[in-house]
């Protein structure tokens, strides 16, 4: 029988629907709530309504005394118990102890007291409200520059300052750039905090066996494997007594990268109670317990010369950390002076970060963790150099550019980009919207008394995250892929995705590296009991590295089937195609089924060759990837109210290779989302007394459908020559590139008025007051 | 997200619900889309709850001599969609479709929305541009509010302990006059940052009836009579528009001060006023 | 005090005793077992919990189960037809119209009122319809694509 050995149609970059959506559509999926065992509690944690006091008494008696209540543990009951941990080293760091429960202080609204457990989780409810705390009232901060003033209230006692950490970066020669300098211009830009919100809020559910000592824990979580690490650590338990799962997840943005007091909390519980027990985030908690994002008060300095040039970049970091360290919220701000050169070629740069405690909620990784704040300030400094210099925006960056040619480009703060075409885009996004005939029509706008605005943003961004030795745990990924005897191929992967749709681009490239049919392959994650050890999915390194570790070690598994193959066809070498090896000689086949039973039964092997189909690959980037683009935007002031309408919303991503343009369409439009969101609505309030303001979703202005605008999102594609697909990651591109163009474009609406700067969000009032009185 | 314990009735006629709330603490259930959010925060905790879903009769909307008469219980979506909404007090209609969202319109009753009465709610600036009149029974008594005489404060009616809103009447709008009902929508909640209802006849050129509520700016919505007496007297609608907020205290919050809100109100009360106007023939 | 309940859920019958302050997203979660409707917070404004109360979207967070009593609630494992899923579904699925899928069930029971009430929705109606269910992953794009597509097919 003769076989055509043509090459089949490969499936990267094509739109494939996702393999994880029939689940997810018919509400069939397992999310961790709804994870149900014989004998489950439940658990509701008591929490502090202040955001500073000492805890005088606190009285548990009435809650046990609820019928159905079975056990009420606090502080003491799990003193002894280890930190929750942080994972980020900085030189001088201090790193306050963050128990599981609080001690005889709290430090923040929220603050776990105790926590009740119960047959039901009304009657956990109910209990919560019959523990009686009694607080003695502390003063509070919850400002950042008010924190560092002398006499503000100290978050933590032994250190009034309240400082955590000092950090000094310097690339170049600044004091040269700033004396050569012949135009320095300055501003102060705010990133405020934001509240990451997945709509799934975390969950927790423990299942001790007291047998053989061991404990499942299922969590909602972003990186399964470290939890379980660091979680061994907390309990004093030896790590392979544990086994961390991580169900179906209902978003992440960062939050879920993380080791929470709840996730210790419930281990302690299910140990002592033997039986198991849920916890489930309400969105109060969410609000108050899980990490926010962003809390940068920036102090940037540009110094440039007449004809544009950039020279240096100065930068005075103040970065509100909250009351504790999470697992990586010193290291987030260090992210921001990495991306401080942006898209620009200028050498010299100097950064100096503070890093604040504060009776808040700690900051931490949230979508673009770091790398947004920077984009935005740079961006920002960009326009107020154009406006300065009286040079259009888009022309300045063009000569800042770095150029396509200069890759791999050693930045200043010790990156090398990997590769990039920065005007490409740029022109790209002008040449769709037609920019000269709308800077035409501004013109015709402002002569009428209309306000519209054309703002703009280039923006890198550090994706891949990344190679080990930048990471505080390692920043490699693993892939195992097996082919089954029966010939099915099982793919596990150490990332954790949890949306971003891996389980169809990872079976993409399984399919078009093995020539099989995409329906035979099935990509399982989120196991530590299955799948060897990874990293997890953030950063924008889910198929940038876990997708490179899975295509080595299909690499290695075509090996070891080409010599089954060429063993059973009885020739020298084979190829692959339509899931079979194919002598290409004599046009004889064996379909992939007959090779893998045929390593699997074993009754002959192929040379220095083991039974069975397997590869395992743990794949160490050389580098990170940079992926950059351009976002512009067309605005419209209502000139009367101040309010922000988006005209339009022009996106060119660079990604590096697409694999599947369906899925890097909804990244991008859900971090536009985010972006538009930090730019125009969502903000953390808090009052001076350190409770939060903006605590519910009716006070925290999340972005609905109909405040959405339409995104015209186009790509344009340089291949990452960091790893062998090409791909660069693209879960962070949208918000990095939205906030800075959305800014820039409503400042460029009421620059002729005055207005050189306007802090985010963009509500109307504020818009509506600099309309008045111009100026900010 | 969990509310405490409570006592459930849901009667099966008046006569019964009107008993069951004449004593105690007894707290009415329509669509729930107010009381529930707060029971299960558990700012509401009351000890009994009657529910009027299964009381018949209560979900009508008839029209008949110049007034439209709307059942306590009838819901937002139906409110909006309804011919005879829509065709005889079209400006309640507009404000009901700003009402929440899909599943809180579904749910959600005009007789549940006004005796909640919070000051954001949409209602209450186009009933008092309607002169509607609320009708309130109780075990022993039957007694028509007009509009102005029912919103006394934030969350704070007319209604007696005892009774419960048993319809709304509203005078019918003219097919000639014009109408609007305008809302900056706060973007988290949706409730009304300052809501405007308006209503223009005209006399050939002339401005023969003016009539504006102003909802969300103040802890209870308020008819801008003076506005509506410039427009009468032959004003312009920026020169009305502009003493639309006078001798109201606004309400502030973390989207809006209280300066804000007053030329919010101004700037939409102007704007409502120009729809209206270019409606009215 | 316990009440009894009796109502249809997907077609099937269910009788329950109840507590009167148990939520019916609780009920329907907790007692009859479904995993479709979900929960994301606790002041009614986020849509995830959204099922159908005699066909039309409710919020079953902010209902209690005594109110379904004697009623046809639709949730979204009931949507499908003998294992064909509905238009919706299958649109949502081609459009890309969810990442992590949380808000979806709630999203397409919305969507699913709307495409009842108003066969060929504009992007505007799309976007209004579905105000009341947040979605952090998708931007909305896609869900407004897959409603679109899902009316167009039903007009085809």
């Amino acid at each position: 029988m003769a076989t055509t050995t043509t090459k089949p149609e490969t499936l990267f970059g094509k739109k494939i629907r996702r393999r994880e959506d029939p689940r997810l559509l018919t509400g069939t999926a397992t999310y961790l709530d709804d994870i149900k065992m014989p004998g489950m509690h439940h658990a509701c944690v008591v929490r502090s309504p202040h955001a500073a006091a000492r805890i005088k008494s606190l009285n548990v008696k009435p809650a046990l005394a609820r019928p159905g209540v079975t056990a009420v543990f606090t502080g003491a009951d799990v003193k002894d118990l280890g930190p929750i941990p942080c994972g980020a080293s900085l030189p001088g760091l201090r790193t306050p102890h963050h128990h599981i429960l609080a001690q005889d202080r709290v430090y923040l609204v929220g603050h776990p007291v105790a926590v009740v457990v119960a047959t039901d989780r009304y009657i956990a409810a109910d209990a919560v409200d019959l523990i009686e705390v009694d607080y003695e009232v502390l003063p509070a901060v919850s400002d950042p520059e008010k924190a560092l003033a002398p006499g503000a209230p100290a978050v933590h006692p032994q250190w009034p300052d309240n400082t955590a950490f000092t950090f000094h970066q310097e690339g170049g020669d600044i004091t040269g750039a700033f004396a050569q300098a012949e135009v320095v211009v300055k501003q102060r830009i705010t990133s405020q905090r934001l509240i990451p919100t997945s709509m799934e809020t975390r969950g927790v559910v423990a299942d001790w066996h007291a047998g053989d000592k061991s404990l499942t824990l299922w969590s909602s979580t972003q990186i399964p494997h470290l939890l379980r690490t660091l979680l061994a650590g907390i309990l004093g338990m030896p790590e392979n007594h544990l086994r961390v799962i991580t169900p179906e997840v209902g978003g992440g943005f960062g939050s879920k990268l993380n080791v929470y007091a709840e996730e210790a909390l419930m281990a302690f519980v299910s140990m002592r109670i033997g039986k198991p027990v849920k916890w489930v985030e309400s969105r109060r908690e969410n609000f108050l317990c899980t990490i926010h994002g962003r809390g940068h008060v920036d102090y940037f300095e540009l110094a440039a010369r007449r004809d544009g040039t950039m020279l240096g970049l100065r930068l005075k970091l103040i970065q509100d950390l909250g009351a504790y360290h999470q697992l990586l919220t010193p290291a987030i701000p260090t992210l921001s002076v990495l991306m401080m050169p942006g898209l620009y070629k200028f050498k010299n740069i100097s950064a100096d970060i503070v890093g604040v405690f504060t009776n808040c909620t700690p900051t931490d990784a949230y979508r673009g963790a770091g790398r947004p704040e920077a984009t935005h300030g740079i961006e920002r400094m960009v326009d107020i150099l154009a406006a300065e210099l009286k040079m259009d925006p888009a022309e300045l960056r063009r000569k800042n550019f770095v150029g396509k040619d200069e890759f791999p480009f050693q930045t200043a703060t010790g990156l090398a980009y990997d590769s990039g075409n920065y005007v490409l885009p740029l022109d790209t996004a002008l040449a769709e919207i037609d920019y000269p005939a709308l800077r035409r029509e501004q013109q015709q706008a402002r002569a009428s008394g209309k306000l519209m605005g054309i703002g703009l943003s280039t923006y890198g961004e550090i994706c891949a995250i990344g190679p080990s030795p930048a990471t505080p745990a390692g920043g490699w990924e693993s892939a195992t892929v097996k082919i089954e005897p029966s010939g099915k191929i099982t793919v596990m992967t150490g990332a954790s995705p949890h949306g971003q749709g891996e389980e169809t681009t990872f079976a993409q490239i399984v399919a078009d590296e093995l020539g099989v049919d995409i329906d035979d392959v099935v990509v399982v994650h989120g196991d530590t009991a299955i799948v060897q050890y990874g990293i997890g999915t953030f950063g924008s390194r889910g198929t940038a590295i876990g997708g490179t570790a899975l295509y080595y070690a299909l690499q290695e598994l075509k090996g070891k089937v080409k010599k089954f193959g060429a063993m059973l066809l009885e020739c020298d070498d084979v190829a692959l195609a339509g899931g079979k090896c194919v002598d290409e000689r004599s046009g004889k086949s064996v379909p992939f089924a007959q090779v893998a039973a045929a390593s699997y039964r074993a009754m002959k092997l192929p040379p220095n060759t083991q039974p069975g189909l397997v590869a395992t690959y743990f794949w160490e980037p050389p580098n990170f990837t940079f992926p950059f683009g351009a976002h512009v935007v067309i605005t419209d002031v209502d000139r009367e109210t101040g309010q922000v309408s988006i005209r339009r919303y022009v996106a060119v991503d660079d990604c590096g290779k697409i694999i599947n343009p369906l899925i890097v369409a909804g990244q991008v439009h859900g971090g536009v989302a985010q972006g538009l969101g930090q730019a125009l609505w969502e903000q953390a309030v808090y009052d001076e007394n350190g409770q939060l303001l903006s605590g519910e979703l009716t006070d925290y202005a999340l972005p609905r459908a109909h405040m959405m605008p339409w995104i015209e999102s186009s790509h344009t594609e340089t291949p990452s020559p960091v790893n062998p697909l090409g791909v660069k990651g693209v879960g962070e591109a949208g918000t990095i590139g939205c906030s800075p163009a959305v800014v820039n474009s409503v400042v460029d609406a009421l620059s002729h008025l005055g207005v050189r700067h306007i802090d985010m969000p963009l509500t109307p009032e504020k818009v509506w007051k600099l309309i008045q009185g111009g100026r900010a | 997200m969990i509310p405490q314990d409570f006592e459930y009735s849901a009667p099966a006629s008046l006569k019964e619900a009107l008993e069951l709330i004449a004593t105690g603490e007894r707290k009415i259930l329509a669509g729930g889309m107010s009381l529930i959010p707060l029971m299960k925060l558990r700012l509401a905790a009351p000890e009994h709850v009657v529910d009027l879903a299964r009381v018949p009769g209560l979900d009508y909307i008839t029209e008949s001599g110049g007034t439209v008469s709307i059942g306590a219980t009838v819901t937002h979506h139906d409110l909006e969609s309804s011919p005879v909404i829509r065709g005889r007090a079209p400006l309640l209609a507009e404000a009901a479709g700003h009402i929440g969202d899909t599943q809180v319109r579904n749910m959600g009753t005009i007789g549940g929305s006004i005796a909640h009465a919070d000051p954001a709610a949409d209602y209450p600036a186009s009933l008092l541009a309607l002169e509607a009149q609320i009708r309130l029974v109780s075990a022993k008594s039957d007694r028509t509010v007009p509009a102005s005489d029912f919103f006394l404060d934030a969350f704070t009616t007319a209604i007696e302990p005892g009774e419960l809103v048993l319809e709304v009447l509203v005078p019918t709008e003219e097919p000639k006059e014009g109408y609007r009902y305008e809302k900056v929508a706060h973007p988290a909640s949706g409730f009304a940052v300052v809501g405007v209802a308006a209503r223009i006849k005209k006399a050939g050129a002339k401005i023969s009836m003016a009539r504006i509520g102003v909802t969300g700016m103040s802890s209870r919505a308020f008819r801008a009579l003076e506005a509506e007496k410039l427009l009468e007297s032959g004003a312009g609608v920026a020169q009305a528009a502009a003493t639309v907020a006078e001798g109201q205290e606004a309400n502030q919050d973390l989207y809006a001060s209280a300066d804000y809100r007053r030329h919010l109100a101004r700037i939409w009360a102007a704007r409502a006023l120009s729809v209206a106007l270019s409606r009215a023939s | 005090m316990k009440r009894t309940i009796a109502l249809s859920i997907n077609g099937k019958s269910h009788a329950d005793e109840v507590e009167p302050r148990l939520l019916l997203i609780h009920y329907l979660r907790e007692m009859a077992s479904l995993t479709g409707p979900h929960i994301a917070c606790e002041t009614s404004t986020c849509g995830a919990c959204t099922v159908m109360l005699d066909g039309k979207a409710v919020k079953s967070c902010t209902m209690f189960a005594v109110q379904a009593d004697g009623r046809k609630i639709l949730t979204i494992e009931g949507l499908a037809t003998n294992g064909k899923l509905d238009p919706l579904q299958e649109a949502f699925w081609n459009e890309h119209g969810l990442q992590c899928g949380f808000c979806t069930p709630g999203m397409i029971l919305t969507a699913k009122q709307l495409l009842n009430d108003n066969p060929n929705p504009t992007d505007e109606e799309i976007r209004k319809s579905i105000e009341g269910n947040l979605c952090r992953c998708t931007g909305y794009q896609h869900i407004v694509n897959a409603v679109k597509a899902a009316a167009a097919k039903a007009g085809a």
